[in-house]
């Protein structure tokens, strides 16, 4: 818990109507810390793998690395005991149809795990014409373990950043919790198996799309994004020395910036992407 | 099923004689493959049905190993159909081919001669939409009913397709990263057809299950009790934890009773042949650990040689070094220990011991995947072998290094760790896990006498692997078909008596014993060949294969895994396969599973596929 | 007796358990010490029972040749060019990449335009790398190579998961720590523990450098020797020469090939686009 969390006005600055006099005593932060405490020390995942990765997940289950450690020996086979979906492998056009059938049937609070680089962004088998690249087409991804598989131990740590990830989750915030909110939560909607596969979101494109085909106007060509090419000088040997000088003065200070230039580039991309509306 | 008799074939002779006899029985009909590195014989395909008669009943061809097709398109423009007969007495293979237009393509079916072609038909038709006239279910097997086009013809394209061949252009040397989804008109890869109707859509792709034959009443021969009960339509998976994976049955039910049953694949199809052919030849390599990915080592194997049978075919090769061939039957039997390991704690789970003889074999099989994870790199993706040899020597000691803020380290001698494993813990395992389970009463009452499965029809629906040998049959690629070092080893094969899934199960386990016969013969000739060379020839991440067809195969714990390779396009030798198949045993061997559970109850179809042992991931490939 | 078989299977289970839990009561719990050489034991053929490893307080550590993602070898932070890459941006692991996931951007030097041997861009999408390691045992410079490091998970993949040059660079230190043995083979066979071509060049200034002194040594010779000792002498000095041209000659050659390729790169895009 970082010591914002436990400044009890500021948590409490969201949509639950506490009266202002009351505000500065209850405790919802330390109910959160046992809440999440028992919430990632049960976490039952589903008994369900889809390839080469669930081998991987099975060698993690079994008595070498033995993720009932955390709290996770009990593997539901049905979707309505489990709490966390891990999606082991490739996910063909073919399967995304069960399970996003099988999310919708999952009770809140539930959490899906990306495993493997098929299920993060298609992996190897990207190109092919019956796999989905990457589940978080469809379904809400938490955690992203990447590997082709990840080992036994790579899975676990990407277990523990979900169970670091529930801790950061806070009961004041609607947005960590929806499921305590007003009604239920909307069901993610089933693909259709058609001549391809076909996302009920994104029905108005298709049809859009089908509209100018049928117009005989050209259809289906995304205008490529253009390619931001930075010339950049190849520095000399002395320029480069110092700057790996500066390079070698910190791996930390190396990542921030990298970091940082990243999150650069995706704001940059992102505010592309909202202006032609996609 | 089918009704004749396993008998000594009629005659014994090599393929060339058996062509020969065929061109003299059907003349104008059956003539040479001429084209260079290739073999065979072509059919005319209006005579394929007579023909194939011939084969399996005069010329004694009784396993139809593979059938596959292959799209020549601005190669003589036409479909060809190619299948692999064998002598269940072993011996080398019968080729023949039938050619088609592209345009409405139209074969013969074979399932009433070899009904093992059932399935890999209906892959064709799916796949390459080639029409099989009288074939009993020709539905679409890997994708779903109500998929536009024929993936897998030359001229289809995916909507992330960037290349015809790999390496793409936009990798190097400007290549500026992007994703291919930002190129794509959807964000994902899809791609409708251009006279896609929206609102004229429906979603047909389970109608077409339940209208098959088996579900929808007709074909099933058995008999009712004398009380009328409604049937029930079950169906188990995809997501089924005893389906091994994303295998889905539909099962038609009266009472507990299977009275019909509907295998439900593709759903882990990802166009690994489709892959196949784009990538080069070495790409291949890695892409093949994820067809079995429990046993890739074996996979390799079977790649590996099938390429090294075409390149055989140029001047210039040299064939694997002894040290080399050492190595490789090395993993390919600890693979199969590993497998068998598996899948007999896997079969155990199926019958309800749920979970711990799989915890007891996995143990074990961790050890060897520490052996593997030392040699080649990964555990599971093995990627080892290369053409001509393999990635590197064994290391001296199985050490790894403090690195990554963990100070747990381990150092052993490999040779001392390979012996310990060999002569001393995996033995005393066995022995152990013997212990434990073939004797327990209620694992011979689920397994004896249950899912039994004759010779006759093991061989007819083209099983391998322990499901034909726990029929009796005594058929191991191994020693039917030698390759590698193997002929110059002194191991057995076990086979069953009545085929029931105790049969499976005891094959399994003296398997395992037998590859541990293997592995001791081994240690000597490795200390033997320590320090010689891995690899014969260059390392090459480029090779021109010179053309032709190849079809390789090995004894894949699973079955016999074969990978038909055709180069085709260059003269001089081509850097991309034009065809690149996989005979599957996982695939083909589920031909058997409907047969052999109709009239089981519904808890027995679990432990019959179970013992079939399959793996999605070269069943849908 | 019926149930005989059941009750053998189950002293089995008693034994494992008993297995597990000896080693503890034997050796007073030695499993939870830190010492290597328990771990060493537990891990190996001679371990009994589970043998769980305890992570994230232990881990199992990798061997040298384990891969998961690919890294680029930079030089360290005491050398005499620090930070510079090996790689020469040959594009050979590009074009071995089996799902094609390596994107490098060819260096040009700005004034000429000509290409230079250094990547100007680096990335590797690791939500498509299979981590087969063909990059790494293809690259005829050492300058690619499979990290350790599978503690990679992530909350959000778009951010972190294309890898780029900054992130990839890691230096020759790193991977002499990760993989010692291999590491060391590797520069046997390049001939010493620097990038294969400063190896190649000081080889060069090697050469040069003899063929200098021997020049020198040469008109110091004194006059009155037999014909026989000058000829002697004389014979390695024009060979020396001739190396040295034919190093320069080779340099030149080496530039029009690569004008060559380009021109020819150029004639092939041009095609491509009609």
């Amino acid at each position: 818990m970082s010591s914002k969390e436990l400044d009890l006005r500021q948590v409490h600055d969201t949509e639950f109507p506490l009266p202002a006099e009351m505000q500065g005593n209850v405790a919802i932060t330390s109910l959160s810390k046992i809440y999440n405490w028992s919430r990632r020390s049960s976490m039952w995942p589903m008994l369900f793998g889809l390839a080469c990765c669930a081998i991987e997940m099975i060698g993690t289950a079994s008595s070498r690395f033995d993720f009932s450690r955390f709290g996770m020996e009990v593997m539901r086979a049905t979707p309505r005991q489990s709490d966390l979906m891990i999606v082991s492998g490739t996910v063909t056009k073919k399967m995304i149809v069960p399970i996003v059938r099988l999310y919708n049937q999952m009770p809140e609070p539930k959490y899906v795990m990306a495993m493997g680089a098929c299920a993060s962004g298609g992996g190897p088998f990207k190109e092919g014409y019956n796999v989905v690249s990457g589940i978080d087409k469809y379904l809400p991804v938490d955690v992203y373990v990447p590997g082709c598989p990840p080992t036994p131990q790579a899975l676990l740590y990407g277990l523990i950043a979900l169970q670091k990830k529930i801790d950061g989750q806070s009961l004041a915030n609607l947005d960590d919790v929806p499921w305590y909110g007003v009604g239920p939560s909307e069901p993610t909607p089933i693909p259709i198996l058609g001549p391809d596969i076909i996302d009920p979101r994104q029905m108005d494109l298709i049809r859009r799309q089908a509209e100018l085909a049928a117009a005989g106007k050209p259809y289906g060509v995304r205008e490529l994004p253009p390619v931001v090419k930075t010339t950049k000088a190849i520095p000399s040997k002395a320029a480069k020395a110092a700057v790996a000088e500066v390079v070698d003065e910190g791996e930390l200070k190396r990542r921030e910036e990298a970091a940082r230039r990243r999150q650069a580039v995706l704001a940059r991309k992102r505010a592309r992407d909202a202006a032609k509306g996609v | 099923m089918v009704d004749y008799e396993v008998q000594a074939p009629p005659t014994t002779g090599s393929a060339q004689d058996a062509a020969t006899y065929l061109k003299a029985r059907f003349p104008g009909v059956v003539s040479d493959d001429t084209r260079p590195g290739f073999q065979g014989v072509i059919v005319q395909a209006d005579k394929l049905g007579e023909v194939a008669q011939a084969i399996r009943d005069e010329l004694g061809y009784n396993y139809l190993s593979s059938a596959t097709a292959v799209d020549y398109l601005g190669a003589g423009d036409h479909m060809e159909m190619v299948y692999h007969a064998y002598r269940i007495s072993g011996g080398g293979a019968l080729n023949f081919k039938v050619q088609t237009e592209r345009e409405k393509p139209v074969v013969p079916s074979l399932v009433n001669v070899y009904p093992g072609a059932n399935f890999q038909e209906r892959e064709a038709y799916d796949l390459y939409g080639i029409h099989f006239s009288g074939h009993p279910n020709l539905k679409r097997i890997l994708m779903w009913e109500g998929f536009a086009g024929y993936p897998m013809r030359k001229d289809w394209r995916e909507a992330y397709y960037e290349g015809e061949a790999k390496p793409f252009e936009s990798r190097w040397p400007a290549g500026w990263v992007h994703r291919a989804e930002e190129r794509n008109v959807f964000g994902s890869n899809v791609r409708y057809p251009a006279d896609f109707d929206l609102s004229k859509l429906t979603d047909i792709s389970d109608q077409a299950v339940y209208n098959s034959a088996s579900i929808s009443g007709m074909g099933v021969d058995y008999q009712q009790d004398e009380m009328e009960t409604d049937q029930l339509v079950v169906n188990m998976g995809p997501h089924h934890p005893s389906t091994h994976g994303v295998f889905r049955m539909v099962l038609k039910l009266d009472g507990e009773t299977i009275t019909g049953l509907e295998p439900v694949m593709g759903y882990l199809h990802r166009n690994h042949e489709k892959i196949g052919e784009r990538n080069t030849y070495l790409h291949n390599i890695p892409f093949t650990d994820r067809l079995d990915y429990i046993s890739s080592m074996g996979n390799n194997f079977g790649y590996v040689m099938a390429v090294e049978q075409l390149m055989a075919l140029g001047a210039r090769y040299t064939p694997p070094t002894r040290r080399a061939e050492i190595i490789r039957v090395l993993m390919a039997e600890l693979t199969r220990i590993v497998n068998h390991l598996w899948s007999i704690g896997f079969f155990l789970n199926d019958l309800g011991a749920f979970f711990t003889p799989m915890l007891y074999a996995n143990a074990e099989r961790e050890k060897i995947l520490d052996f593997f994870e030392a040699v080649a790199g990964s555990r599971l993706m093995c990627n080892y072998m290369r053409f001509g040899g393999v990635f590197k020597d064994i290391p001296d000691r199985i050490r790894s290094t403090a690195n990554l803020m963990n100070d747990r380290i381990r150092d052993y001698d490999t040779m001392e760790f390979l012996s310990d494993m060999i002569n001393e813990r995996l033995p005393r395992f066995l022995e152990e896990y013997d212990r434990y389970l073939t004797g327990n009463e209620i694992l011979l009452e689920r397994t004896v006498g249950q899912g039994v499965l004759s010779a006759e029809d093991a061989i007819a629906m083209s099983c391998a692997g322990p499901l034909l040998r726990g029929s009796g049959v005594a058929y191991d690629v191994r020693r039917a078909d030698p390759y590698s070092i193997y002929p110059e080893l002194d191991f057995d094969i076990p086979v069953g008596k009545q085929g029931d899934l105790f049969d499976r199960y005891m094959v399994r386990m003296q398997e395992m014993h037998e590859s541990l016969r293997i592995l001791r013969q081994l240690l000597p000739l490795l200390e033997e060949t320590k320090g010689q060379d891995i690899m014969s020839g260059t390392r090459a991440y480029n090779p021109r294969i010179p053309q032709g067809e190849s079809y390789g195969r090995v004894e894949n714990p699973k079955g016999e895994l074969g990978f038909y390779v055709v180069s085709w396009g260059d003269a001089k030798g081509t850097q991309n396969p034009w065809r690149y198949h996989v005979r599957a045993p996982s695939f083909i061997n589920l031909t058997a599973l409907g047969p052999m559970s109709v009239g089981q109850k519904v808890a027995d179809v679990v432990s019959i596929l179970g013992s079939i042992d399959i793996v999605l991931g070269e069943t849908d490939r | 007796m019926y149930g005989l078989g059941i009750l053998k299977g189950l002293g089995v289970t008693i034994r494992h358990f008993i297995d597990t839990y000896k080693d503890d009561v034997l050796y007073g719990f030695r499993k939870y010490s830190k010492s290597q050489d328990n771990f060493a034991v537990r891990q190996g053929t001679q371990a009994t029972g589970a043998y769980t490893v305890q992570y994230p307080e232990e881990k199992v550590a990798v061997p040298e040749r384990f891969r998961f993602t690919p890294f680029l070898v930079v030089n360290d932070a005491d050398h005499e060019s620090p930070g510079e890459d090996w790689c020469t941006s040959c594009g050979i692991c590009s074009k071995v990449c089996p799902p094609q996931c390596i994107w490098i951007v060819r260096g040009t030097d700005p004034a000429t335009g000509r290409p230079v041997p250094q990547p100007e861009a680096f990335f590797i999408d690791i939500d498509i790398c299979m981590n087969c390691g063909f990059c790494a045992e293809f690259c005829p410079f050492d300058a690619i190579k499979m990290d350790h490091d599978y503690e990679m998970a992530s909350y959000d993949r778009t951010s972190v998961n294309i890898h780029d040059k900054e992130r990839l660079s890691k230096p020759f230190s790193y991977w002499m720590k990760i993989a010692p043995t291999t590491a060391t083979e590797e520069a046997d066979a390049r001939g010493g523990w620097e990038h294969s071509d400063v190896i190649k060049e000081k080889k060069k200034k090697a050469d040069a450098e003899a063929k200098a002194a021997a020049k020198a040594a040469a008109p110091a010779a004194p006059a009155p020797v037999a014909a026989a000792v000058g000829e002697a002498v004389a014979a390695p000095v024009a060979e020396a020469v001739a190396v040295a041209e034919s190093a320069e000659d080779e340099e030149k050659k080496k530039a029009e090939r690569l004008a060559k390729r380009e021109a020819a790169l150029a004639r092939k895009k041009a095609n491509k686009g009609d």
